[in-house]
């Protein structure tokens, strides 16, 4: 029977957190096309399956493919086990949250299977009408999806993540030939962090050009750790290397709606608004009182980070005691 | 000698306001401009094909490619104009075509010129679909390395060595040729891509390069193919289809505070964040 089928990620044996919000996206598809819900556990073996499908997520069933090629992650072999297992299963519909991984590898299974993609869908108008931002977020188009196979990318910021349910059976498929087409990864320079992933925490504090250089970003940090965030920053601040370029906000970096924002020396251009306006209260304090970024802000000080930074953090640490 | 095929779109201009007709956007009076990402796609082509010791040697051919009117075609002048080497228009209306005929057509053409790269931009500004370079690769059956922010290209080894910008940080992945390459915003900086011809220590300059007068002059005499969809076999399956666009809900107006003070107690008192 035709299905939705979710492709998830897994690190040392369970699930990441950021897939939640694809699943929960791919239940609202299935139930507007009134067709179960499956999950598919990718890697060099199975053993993250039996936890996935204890907590169910409200799937009927979940699917692995086990082989040494699937890790590290490449696309190249991970688009193969996709176009296999969504044609073994039978899958109408297939997605995910649009982490990089799947950013990467769903479009090339998609084209292998001569399928359209909806990309960074922030809403489900119907079982094949799905709502994605375009130029920067200034625009949303609905955007209807016709073939007998469609895919998608969630963007995770929009959709709550999924909630454990009851459990799934699980099923191997075997058999499956993946080819890395001779690419190799070296290794991934992981920014070392003891903060909670930018886009998962609930305060990002973020710093722009005007902070000036990287030494500066202490005053932030120590905010963002007595709010227990994620640190985050502009374009212009990651390219002037005051910080890793994995902490950029926007069009072109992470996309993040936490339940406070804190923009600090950033002017609010049209790319990190993109990247930061679905947070729930935003606060930015710039020198500058026509800076655009107080048109989003819901709590604008015009000030010099200089002054008013180490004054917050004196306030905050005080009522926190 | 190595062929490199670098995508190239035309965009309205993100500057200017969107002007909203209710089921879609009114493009008609828009100014058309060279979508940011493949100006980055264009300067990365051109850094791996330089010498920077030796201007008369050149590593690879450079093709550009762009699917659009004939008649609007600017924005191939000002790529040939930063020194792509000739050009390819296949002759459509890019708004009429979903993202799966584009990528046909591209990789038919990538498999007609027997090119050894593709270098396609991480996104269009407008669009923000992020999926052309994948799909080449996937119907093309190549490798791929998408998001890429440093390249190594190893000659001798007919391998590039990419640095791909990753949720968790960097991944570095070793490609053989041919392949497919979508870049994203941070190649253009100055020590970013890497021949193995020029020196080490050798910086371009920050950014894309701006064309030249001269520039402008060559570009008008450099080839440009005209080819139709038809040509290539690529006939459209519409499986993307607009229902509507529609402005985003704006924000609340906020409020302007007066001192640090009253910020920190607005937010715990009245915002209830902290
Ligand atoms: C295709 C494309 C994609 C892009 N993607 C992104 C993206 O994903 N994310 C992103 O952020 N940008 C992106 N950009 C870049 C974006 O257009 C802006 O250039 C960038 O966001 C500016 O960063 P900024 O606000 O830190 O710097 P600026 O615009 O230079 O602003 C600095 C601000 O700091 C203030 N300031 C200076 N000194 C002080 C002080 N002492 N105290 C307080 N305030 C001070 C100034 O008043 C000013 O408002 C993209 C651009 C393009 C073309």
């Amino acid at each position: 029977m035709s299905k939705v089928l979710v492709v998830l990620e897994t690190a040392g044996g369970k699930l990441r957190a950021h897939c939640l919000p694809g699943i929960a996206a791919a239940k609202q598809i299935a139930d507007a096309r009134g067709l179960p819900l499956h999950l598919l556990v990718l890697g060099a073996d199975a053993s993250a399956a039996a936890e996935i499908a204890a907590a169910g997520y409200g799937a009927a069933g979940v699917h692995t493919i086990a082989n040494p090629a699937l890790e590290p992650f490449t696309a190249e072999a991970w688009g193969d086990a996709i176009v296999h297992a969504t044609k073994s299963l039978g899958a109408s519909v297939v997605g995910g949250t649009a982490s990089s991984t799947l950013r990467d590898c769903l479009p090339r299974a998609a084209a292998i299977l001569d399928a359209p993609l909806c990309a960074e869908v922030v809403a489900v108008k119907s079982g094949d009408t799905f709502t994605r931002p375009i130029s920067a977020g200034r625009a949303l188009l609905d955007e209807k999806l016709s073939g007998e196979i469609v895919f998608f990318t969630a963007r995770g910021s929009e959709f709550e993540p999924a909630a454990a349910g009851a459990a799934a059976p699980v099923s191997a498929i075997d058999g499956v030939n993946v080819d890395t087409r001779g690419v190799e990864v070296v290794g991934i320079q992981k920014t070392q962090s003891s903060r909670p992933a930018l886009t998962e925490a609930d305060v990002v504090v973020s710093g722009g050009r005007g902070m000036r250089e990287g030494s500066n970003f202490k005053v932030l940090e120590d905010l963002t750790d007595l709010l227990g965030g994620a640190l985050g920053a502009s374009r212009a601040a990651t390219d002037a290397g005051m910080v890793p370029a994995d902490l950029q906000v926007g069009q072109t970096g992470k996309i993040v709606a936490p339940n406070l924002y804190i923009a600090v020396a950033i002017s609010g251009a049209i790319q990190h608004l993109a990247g930061m306006k679905g947070s729930k209260t935003i606060v930015a304090i710039n020198k500058d009182g026509e800076a655009p970024i107080f048109q989003v802000a819901d709590y604008g000080l015009v000030a010099k980070w200089e002054d008013a930074l180490p004054r917050f953090v004196e306030l905050v640490q005080a009522r926190k005691g | 000698m190595t062929k490199i095929l670098v995508t190239v779109k035309r965009i309205p201009d993100p500057d200017e306001s969107l002007k909203f007709t209710g089921s879609g956007l009114d493009l008609s009076s828009v100014k058309w401009v060279p979508n940011a990402f493949d100006e980055y796609a264009v300067e990365t082509a051109l850094r791996l094909a330089e010498d920077v010791n030796n201007k008369k040697s050149k590593l690879a051919e450079i093709i550009v490619l762009s699917i659009c009117p004939q008649k609007q075609r600017q924005h191939m002048t000002q790529f040939l104009a930063m020194g792509a080497d000739r050009g390819v228009i296949v002759d459509a209306d890019d708004l009429e075509l979903d993202t799966a005929a584009i990528s046909k057509i591209i990789a038919k053409v990538a498999q007609d010129e027997g090119v050894d790269m593709v270098i396609t931009g991480k996104l269009s500004q407008d669009n923000e679909g992020n999926q052309v370079g994948q799909r080449v690769a996937g119907l093309l059956g190549w490798p791929q390395a998408c998001f890429a922010a440093e390249l190594d290209w190893d000659q001798a080894n007919n391998a590039l060595s990419v640095h791909r910008e990753v949720d968790d940080g960097v991944e570095v992945k070793k490609i053989p040729l041919p392949a497919v390459v979508s870049v994203d915003l941070r190649v253009v900086l100055p020590s970013s891509v890497r021949n193995g011809v020029n020196p080490a220590d050798h910086k371009f300059t920050d950014g894309p390069r701006l064309a030249s007068l001269r520039g402008i002059t060559m570009a008008k005499r450099k080839k440009v193919d005209v080819k139709t969809p038809a040509d290539l076999g690529v006939t459209s399956a519409a499986g993307e289809s607009t229902v509507g666009v529609n402005k985003p809900p704006g924000r609340m107006a906020g409020q302007m505070v007066e001192t640090v003070e009253e910020l920190v107690e607005k937010l715990a008192t009245e915002a209830k964040v902290l």
